[in-house]
């Protein structure tokens, strides 16, 4: 016999099987089209649509989300556990384990500040210190606008250039903490 | 399989092929030091503690993963395996709390039993705690969690995946940031965690603790459970008198340790305050406490009166399919030969009457056909009208392996999308009350494709012609209009379901519970005819049962047209021998059912009603129509262990007792009889149903006297072909299924091998008819009722635990997205649901498991009853109401009464 139908994508999810869950399901519904214009449902459904639906594709289907999308929405794992018919939680076990993923929205510019042992010689904290005090924020953290998101990373394999500070894909040598105002300030 | 030996330690053992060293040593008695194992588990190989040495292999295996083979010599107790698993263990005391003397898992700790076994003295290494210390979740109302005190040893999230496909948990993180988490490190009352508390029962250490079980047991009783008819056997722990502990009986055949929320937490109703504890009369309009003298002569004289003034047939019985065995012989025996009338029914008229009546008349007997172990093992199941993870929660847990470790396809049919539809390869959602037109373009498709088992059709059926021209026209096509359902998809669902090599079908009250009540089980019956798929192992057609012994009281005759064993009442040579039986005149007139009892309450014709164990007013349909009924009776009695709705009606209230403070038996869905067993003592003057019928029979001058229930049931067996050899000390740990007609019969596991019950299966034509009240410009949504996981029925029992009201409160009506908008009614509002017969309140939840104008609601709730609104109409044959189908209307409501709550 042919396979049947599998979960069509607005089949029931995980949740809906409490009252308390059902409430809880409406509600991660109503925050599908909620998250400033970033997550739409059918650039999932074309991420969906080149897999065949094996637990094997999950981490594959995680990395495209995270391409498209940035990070890993809430919903969007709900939705792929759905599409792979595995629970929720299986998803989230993956998510977590793997440093690759974001769980949380990053800001429009990813900030790195290289924190590798030739960056931490010749003064990477000053650098962090200097973005932290132009953007309000430290590692790991991303501003209220979501435009900014700084990290410490560890080596970026640039050490001639220490210290390094990597502003979405371009790569800055030499910086200095005046030098970090105006990159900052360029970006805006 | 084969028998091997290996060696332990120098000690021989024996096992089967295929199975681990781990589980040989602990089947041997043998004590390997584990952690992460669990029975029913996969092997995990995560603590490493249950390495050994095994001879001619390198280093130290664990033995949970290692397959036992012939001639193995294994070591396991020797100093150098011992140190290796020291330091692991000493590894993980290094950031386990040191607390065991103030811990809820003190001497019932696996680390703690490790430890002393190692003779682990001291914490060598350096103390580490975690940063930040996790904070206890104590979200959901039964259990607590701790993952300052976990292990990570998997158990809970492997049960929680694996056994129960749930799966609300997951070890998440890495390394020193792993931990056990529901998706988003919510709360875990806000994951899907369906409360049923398999992963309390196998945390090793007390990261999962039941809130309540603080104390230790001093005893266990084995017994059954009390809710619903899967009949999961239970360890009760008992302390002063009190249930302190619920466990999962793993030794039961039906369950294998397994529970649901409703039985491992939900008895609190057993030393619930409200327990009626004496006898009460009705006074001056107000119920007085009395003494048993008192009250049983009370009673003895109003019937005597009655029967006197009126004749027999002015009284009536319901019995209860919450008591046990034995209590339903009595009751139908004192109704027959003590009072002489037939008017004895119970709730199996509302639930699966019209299975009793299709069964019986397609096979010969109106039964599950087949076991609930069997399941498993189907290729192909077809569930309709069942809601199983939440009506039959253990039971689901067998379809849900089926289709995860054994590649069955599922097909649901079902109109709302319940839970069980995310393991099925196919959900059909007919419109409710169309089932007869999807089961008959079913039975087309078989045809038309030539699908059907002809060699099983010639040689054990009859009358297939008239079924052939009776679904002859009842195209796909033709049925898609009426069920809603796609011709293409009821193609899909008929091909699956005749092609696999075991198809099995599991229904319920879906089914059941409407006017073409009957029909829609005759034509199941049909279904699994024409393919062959009824009297082999893994098929059949398999009603759930929903109270615990509905199967039994209908056994025991608690009906109006039978006497035990499905012996008629009007067949002579029936009559005669139960009349030498029992030395009594009866009469041979079929009685009143349930809802003729009713009516007949209503006009007069009945005077006095004795209901034991029922909730008829909040139980049956059309509940103004009951509460007129029951308040213009002459005399009503109720025998019950809570004041009940209906019993506050009653002019006599007798105190009963729960399944946990008397012996008897109860039988399950799959005709095993098992046995419950006395733990405690009852409240007060309460008193053992069976007691009370004796003890008022002898005041009738029927006396019944019996020292012990065995005595009951030997006397059932005598009078009872099914149930000819089934006994007390026969039953036993596992129990025992019927048709089991003698001393050395070994029980039926499923019927109809080789020749149906009635000789031939029979064929019954069943030309599709609508519902009896269909949606209009009046009334223009269609309510179906069903149940909830963490309610049962009246919620007599339910509504006594604080956790159970928490997680599910009254009254909810789901209601789809597109309904809702166009009512204007929003989550959580307070909205009027108004049928014909009366208008109710309730909470909206607003959500696409129901299908488009279709509301579902539960009819647990007295705040908002949904049988004020369903519609009192009944199949024609079995006298089944029609639950699942009625017209209503809803807005939003003015104002919110105090009662109903709030989501």
């Amino acid at each position: 016999m042919s396979p049947l139908l599998l979960f069509s994508p607005d089949a029931a999810p995980f949740f809906s099987r409490t009252i308390k869950g059902m409430l809880y399901y409406s509600a991660a519904i109503r925050r599908l089209c909620d998250h400033g214009g970033t997550f739409v449902k059918e650039q999932l459904n074309e991420i969906f649509e080149r897999c065949d639906g094996a637990p094997s594709d999950l981490i594959p289907i995680l990395q495209d989300i995270q391409d498209v999308l940035g990070y890993l929405p809430r919903e969007a794992m709900t939705e792929t556990a759905r599409f792979l018919n595995m629970a929720e939680t299986s998803v989230y076990g993956v998510a977590t384990f793997y440093t690759q993923f974001q769980l949380s929205r990053p800001g429009r510019h990813r900030i790195k500040v290289c924190h590798g042992t030739a960056c931490h010689v010749r003064g990477a904290s000053e650098i962090t210190k200097a973005v932290a005090a132009k953007l309000g924020i430290g590692p790991g953290e991303t501003t209220d606008d979501f435009e900014f998101t700084v990290e410490a990373v560890a080596c970026f394999g640039s050490c001639a250039l220490a210290p390094v500070m990597v502003v979405n894909d371009k790569v800055y040598g030499n910086v200095t903490p005046e030098r970090v105002v105006e990159i900052l300030e360029d970006l805006n | 399989m084969n028998r091997i030996t290996i060696t332990i330690d120098g000690k021989a053992v024996e096992t089967t092929e295929g199975s681990t060293i781990l589980e040989a040593a602990l089947a041997a008695g043998i004590y390997i030091p584990h952690l992460c194992h669990s029975p029913g588990l996969k092997p995990y190989g995560a603590c490493r503690m249950c390495i050994v040495e095994i001879e001619g292999m390198r280093g130290m295996p664990s033995s949970c993963t290692t397959a036992a083979t012939d001639g193995m010599v294994i070591r396991n107790d020797v100093e150098q395996v011992n140190k290796v698993r020291k330091m692991t263990c000493e590894m993980l005391i290094a950031d386990h709390p040191l607390t065991c003397l103030t811990c809820q898992a003190n001497q019932d700790c696996e680390l703690q039993t490790l430890s002393s076994y190692l003779g682990i003295q001291e914490s060598r290494l350096r103390r580490m705690t975690r940063d930040p210390k996790p904070e206890k979740d104590e979200s959901n109302p039964f259990y607590t969690r701790d993952l300052d005190k976990c292990i990570l040893c998997g158990n809970c999230t492997r049960a929680c995946h694996e056994l129960r496909g749930v799966g609300a948990i997951e070890i998440s993180g890495r390394g020193y940031r792993s931990r056990v988490a529901a998706f988003g490190d919510a709360p875990v009352l806000e994951s899907n965690c369906v409360s049923c508390g398999e992963c309390v029962d196998r945390c090793p250490v007390a990261a999962l603790t039941a809130k309540k079980e603080t104390v230790p047991p001093s005893a266990f009783t084995i017994t059954t459970c009390i809710y619903c008819g899967v009949g999961c056997g239970l360890s009760l722990g008992t302390r002063s008198n009190k249930i302190v502990q619920v466990l999962g009986d793993k030794e039961s055949i039906v369950n294998r340790g397994s529970l649901c929320v409703k039985g491992r937490f939900g008895l609190d109703f057993v030393s619930s305050e409200d327990r009626l504890t004496t006898p009460l009369i009705r006074r001056n309009g107000q119920l007085e406490e009395a003494d048993w003298d008192e009250a049983l002569g009370f009673v003895a004289e109003k019937l005597k009166a009655i029967k006197e003034e009126h004749g027999s047939d002015a009284l009536a019985g319901l019995s209860s399919a919450k008591c046990t065995n034995e209590e339903n012989y009595l009751f139908q025996k004192f109704f027959r030969a003590g009072l002489g009338t037939n008017n004895v029914d119970h709730c199996a008229r509302l639930c699966h009457a019209s299975t009793v009546a299709g069964l019986a008349r397609a096979f010969g007997s109106g039964a599950m056909t087949n076991s609930i172990d069997e399941l498993e093992y189907a290729d192909c199941i077809l569930i309709i009208g069942s809601n199983t993870t939440e009506a039959h929660p253990v039971l689901a847990l067998k379809i849900k392996a089926a289709v995860r470790s054994h590649g069955a396809t599922l097909v649901v049919a079902d109109p709302r999308r319940i839970e069980m539809t995310q393991f099925a390869s196919l959900h059909i959602r007919q419109r409710s009350g169309s089932d007869v037109a999807l089961i008959n373009a079913m039975l087309n498709v078989i045809i038309e494709e030539k699908l059907l088992n002809e060699e099983f059709i010639n040689s054990r059926t009859e009358d297939f012609d008239k079924v052939r021209e009776c679904v002859a026209d009842n195209t796909p096509e033709w049925a898609e209009p009426i069920t809603g359902v796609a011709a293409e998809d009821i193609r899909t669902a008929a091909r699956a379901y005749a092609t696999a090599q075991r198809s099995s079908i599991v229904y319920s009250m879906g089914i059941t519970q409407h006017t073409t009540g009957t029909d829609n089980v005759l034509a199941l019956a049909n279904l699994a005819m024409l393919t062959g798929n009824v009297g082999k192992e893994s098929t059949g057609v398999n009603p759930l049962r929903g109270q615990n012994n509905v199967q039994g009281a209908c056994d025991l005759g608690a009906l109006p047209n039978v006497y035990p064993g499905y012996q008629k009442v009007d067949d002579a040579e029936i009559h005669d021998k139960f009349e030498a039986a029992w030395e009594a005149t009866l009469s041979d007139q079929p009685g009143l059912t349930v809802t003729e009892i009713i009516n007949a309450a209503a006009e007069g014709d009945v005077k006095g009603l004795y209901v034991m164990g029922e909730n008829p007013m909040l139980s049956d349909p059309n509940l103004n129509h009951v509460k007129e009924a029951l308040e213009s009776i002459d005399f009503l009695c109720v025998q019950d262990i809570f004041l009940t709705e209906t019993a506050r009606l009653a002019d006599v209230v007798l105190p009963a007792v729960s399944f946990a403070e008397k012996d008897g038996t109860y039988t399950n869905t799959e005709r095993r009889v098992q046995r419950v067993r006395k733990a405690i003592d009852p409240p007060g003057q309460a008193r053992a149903d069976w007691k009370i019928l004796c003890a008022l029979a002898g005041r009738m001058e029927y006396p019944m006297a019996y020292e012990h229930p065995s005595e009951i049931m030997d006397e059932i067996a005598d009078v009872t072909p099914i149930y000819g050899g089934i006994s007390y000390p026969r039953i036993g740990k596992v129990g025992l299924q019927w048709p089991c007609p003698d001393k050395d019969h070994p029980g039926t596991v499923f019927l109809h091998e080789g020749e149906f019950k009635r000789g031939k299966g029979k064929f019954h034509p069943t030309p599709f008819r609508a519902a009896d009240e269909e949606p209009d410009s009046d009334f223009p949504l269609l309510l179906t009722t069903g149940r909830y996981l963490y309610h049962w029925h009246t919620r007599t029992m339910t509504s006594r635990t604080e956790g159970l009201e928490q997680i599910c409160p009254p009254v909810p009506v789901e209601i789809h997205p597109e309904d809702a908008a166009r009512e204007g009614i929003t989550e959580g509002a307070t909205v009027e649901v108004s049928s014909r017969r009366g208008t109710i309140h309730a909470n909206a939840v607003v959500t696409e498991r129901s299908p488009l104008g279709t509301v579902f609601m539960a009819f647990h709730f007295h705040e908002g009853a949904a049988n004020t609104l369903t519609n009192d109409a009944i199949d024609p044959i079995a006298k089944i109401p029609e639950y699942k189908v009625c017209a209503v209307k809803i807005k939003a409501a003015a104002d919110r009464p105090a009662e109903i709550g709030a989501i």
